[in-house]
């Protein structure tokens, strides 16, 4: 029996993991599983519903005119010059889509404990599969924005995109991964404790308008409230240096946030990411017997 | 030959009760000795055996303690004890479901397992889309189904189907689909529970036939997990028995089968006197009840001895009364298979002048198709005073014997009835 100590074994099952034991390659081997639940959210988010995948541009163009009438219309908040069709639309399609993936990471483990109790696979798949999912709806709602954009373009009243813009591809993995990190993370700790789920979503709304979406962040410049400058604490919002950056680089408005700031984002959203994999390593081997 | 699978020390701390409350505190404690005065986990050291019929002694219970034992390869090992003997934890451990609190499992090879059959299917989408899914969870690549997606297809019998959206499938379908997609999974270590308990018959002959297949031609290790001894007897070479969380023994399977169906002392402990919501007087009551198989202590009923049930009166004022006892046997489709009665045999049952005595019921034999059956039972005087009645008041399990002799397991209908056949002419 004491040769068989040298053998290798292929998989070794022990109490726990390392702290960052993030298993890359268990993630690659199930690509396919990731591509198959991304076509399977894809098909059947619509299914026997008459206008379909048309859901994805109402919901965002219903938002966008329900800001204009609120925001716009009765409050009368400015929109930095732009258009405020334009305006609302680039903060929603870039909010929508960071608010469906924090969403759906969320409810990782409680939305999924059927399969999870059942079958073993890496649960990090889950929540990628919904980040890249919901890529799919936000491709689409940024078509909107490019149509409505071309729209006003025509008509000579398009402000001007400029170089900056070529940061879109960066800002998007920014939020992907933030709703990602943040999400692994609520869902890891809404296992045991379910009062999360609804402080969670409550937080959510709150941020929403903490973000400049419906206001543009020049407006915040010098109001205080308790006793805080709003205008540098809205800055420490990981989101919002995302957002405006878009926003600058896509048609220019307000003006550029800075490097600083882009890149304190970026950080915030590396140490989320990693946050929340030490925590979801650590809850996914035993969540099954406390959901 | 050489070792697929080593189980070390393998051990699983379950707390009892509601989880939810007092997790906090818990937590807080154990993160306490343990992080900052550096001891061990304070709960390990409390858990108490498990052993469900008795009251725990502690908050906590090990579901599985100390489980070692190593599997050859290319063996077909049954697990195999009574419900709560710590058979699925195993296994969830072995999927990787759930970790173990100590020990380690080794194993060579890609493990494969089937807790259940067509997990993650979508009621939207196809049967074929369907197969890429599942067959996806379960470990599969793409390229390896579309390769076996013919063979699944073909022996799931759902052909005409497949590219209809499985909701307008019945049950069966599914079952065959999700069966046909998981019996063409090939890992080196196939982890199956009791997924052949579903379908019908000629389906599950035709599964039972594919795991032989799996485990002798193709020279995969198999472990088994199932009540069906049936099963268990035609396809594993060895087996393990589970007793409260620990390993009772480990041998070939005639032997450790028949000692979980002779040795165990698994009496049954249904105990009516403490239950509350029965219909009747009360006056008088019923106890204790025991089923098994004559001469049998051990609560099996086979089906091709004679069965006893045992019922204890309580009387706890001494009435003298002629009684009578009633009830219905029913499956697990409620339909009631067998009405027993007292009066049947126009039997009048003269209480003694005592707080609780025993009457005993004998069938010769219970000639029933193997399967969980309730048990009703209805205690009334003679002038039809009601007592005490309960609608499946216990449950039991009738085992497959020979019945007829010839050795097959029959689970076709609902009774079994001695027959004689001879050619005429």
């Amino acid at each position: 029996m004491s040769q068989n100590n040298q053998e290798n074994w292929t998989t070794v099952i022990k109490p726990r993991n390392k702290l960052f034991e993030v298993n890359l390659k268990e993630i690659w081997d199930y690509r396919d599983l990731l591509t198959l639940f991304v076509k399977r959210d894809i098909i059947t988010s619509y299914k026997q519903t008459i206008l379909g995948p048309l859901w994805w541009i109402i919901q965002p163009a219903m938002t966008v005119i329900m800001y204009m009438v609120v925001f716009g219309g009765i409050a009368g908040i400015p929109t930095d010059g732009i258009p405020q069709p334009l305006f609302y639309l680039a903060g929603t399609c870039m909010w929508q889509y960071f608010s469906s993936c924090l969403g759906a990471t969320s409810s990782t483990f409680t939305g999924n404990a059927g399969i999870f109790g059942k079958v073993y696979f890496p649960r990090l798949i889950m929540p990628l599969e919904k980040v890249i999912s919901n890529l799919v709806r936000f491709g689409i709602q940024l078509g909107l924005f490019v149509i409505v954009y071309l729209f006003y373009a025509i008509r000579g009243i398009a402000p001007s995109p400029n170089w900056y813009l070529l940061l879109f591809p960066i800002l998007v993995v920014m939020l992907a991964g933030l709703a990602l990190g943040f999400g692994i993370l609520i869902s890891s700790m809404t296992t045991k404790y379910r009062d999360l789920t609804i402080l969670f979503g409550f937080i959510l709304q709150l941020w929403m308008y903490g973000t400049p979406i419906v206001y543009p962040l020049s407006q915040v410049k010098g109001k205080m409230a308790a006793g805080f400058d709003l205008y540098t604490l809205m800055h420490y919002n990981p989101v919002t240096p995302v957002l405006e950056t878009f926003k600058y680089g896509a048609m220019g408005a307000g003006e550029f946030i800075g490097w600083g700031w882009l890149a304190y984002s970026f950080c915030f959203m590396l140490v989320l990411i990693a946050l929340g994999i030490l925590i979801f390593n650590k809850v996914q081997k035993n969540f099954m017997d406390t959901v | 030959m050489s070792t697929a699978i080593e189980f070390n020390n393998i051990s699983k701390l379950y707390r009892l009760g509601l989880v939810s409350t007092g997790t906090l505190s818990h937590d807080l404690k154990r993160w306490w000795t343990m992080n900052i005065k550096g001891e061990e986990d304070p709960y390990l050291k409390i858990g108490s055996v498990n052993d469900r019929s008795k009251a725990a002694d502690s908050e906590y219970v090990w579901a599985l303690k100390d489980i070692d034992f190593k599997v050859e390869q290319g063996d077909v090992v049954g697990i195999i004890g009574k419900n709560g003997a710590g058979k699925s934890t195993l296994l969830k451990i072995l999927s990787k479901i759930t970790a173990p609190t100590t020990g380690t499992i080794k194993a060579k090879g890609r493990i494969g397992s089937l807790l259940e059959v067509g997990t993650g299917f979508h009621p939207e989408m196809t049967g074929r889309e369907n197969i890429y899914l599942n067959g996806a969870i379960l470990g599969m690549t793409k390229p390896e189904i579309t390769r076996k997606l013919d063979e699944i297809v073909d022996f799931s019998g759902c052909e005409r189907y497949i590219d209809t959206p499985v909701k307008r499938y019945s049950s069966g379908m599914m079952v065959r689909l999700g069966f046909a997609v998981a019996a063409h999974l090939d890992p080196e270590i196939l982890v199956v529970d009791e997924v052949l308990a579903v379908g019908d018959a000629e389906f599950q002959k035709k599964a039972i036939g594919k795991m032989q297949d799996v485990s002798r031609g193709e020279g995969r290790t198999v472990l088994f997990v199932s009540h069906n001894m049936n099963a268990v007897k035609n396809l594993c070479k060895h087996c393990v028995m589970l007793k409260n969380g620990m390993v009772q023994s480990i041998g070939d399977t005639d032997s450790i089968v028949g000692e979980y169906l002779n040795d165990e002392k698994v009496v049954e402990d249904f105990d009516l006197s403490k239950v509350n919501d029965f219909r009747g007087s009360g006056n008088m009551r019923i106890g204790k009840v025991e089923i098994h198989s004559e001469g049998d202590v051990n609560g099996f009923v086979i089906n091709d001895k004679p069965a006893v049930i045992r019922f204890e009166i309580l009387n706890p004022s001494c009435i003298h009364e002629h009684i009578e006892i009633a009830g219905g046997i029913k499956n697990k489709d409620m339909i009631n298979v067998h009405y027993y009665g007292s009066r049947l045999k126009a039997k009048l049952l003269s209480t003694p002048i005592k707080e609780h005595f025993f009457v005993e019921v004998r069938f010769n034999p219970l000639p029933l198709t193997p399967g969980d059956y309730y048990l009703s039972v209805e205690l009334m005087t003679t002038n039809k005073e009601l007592l005490f009645y309960r609608d499946r008041a216990i449950q039991f399990h009738v085992e497959a014997g020979n019945f007829y002799g010839a050795g097959d397991r029959w689970d076709n209908g609902l009774v079994l009835i001695q027959q004689e056949w001879s050619i005429m002419g």
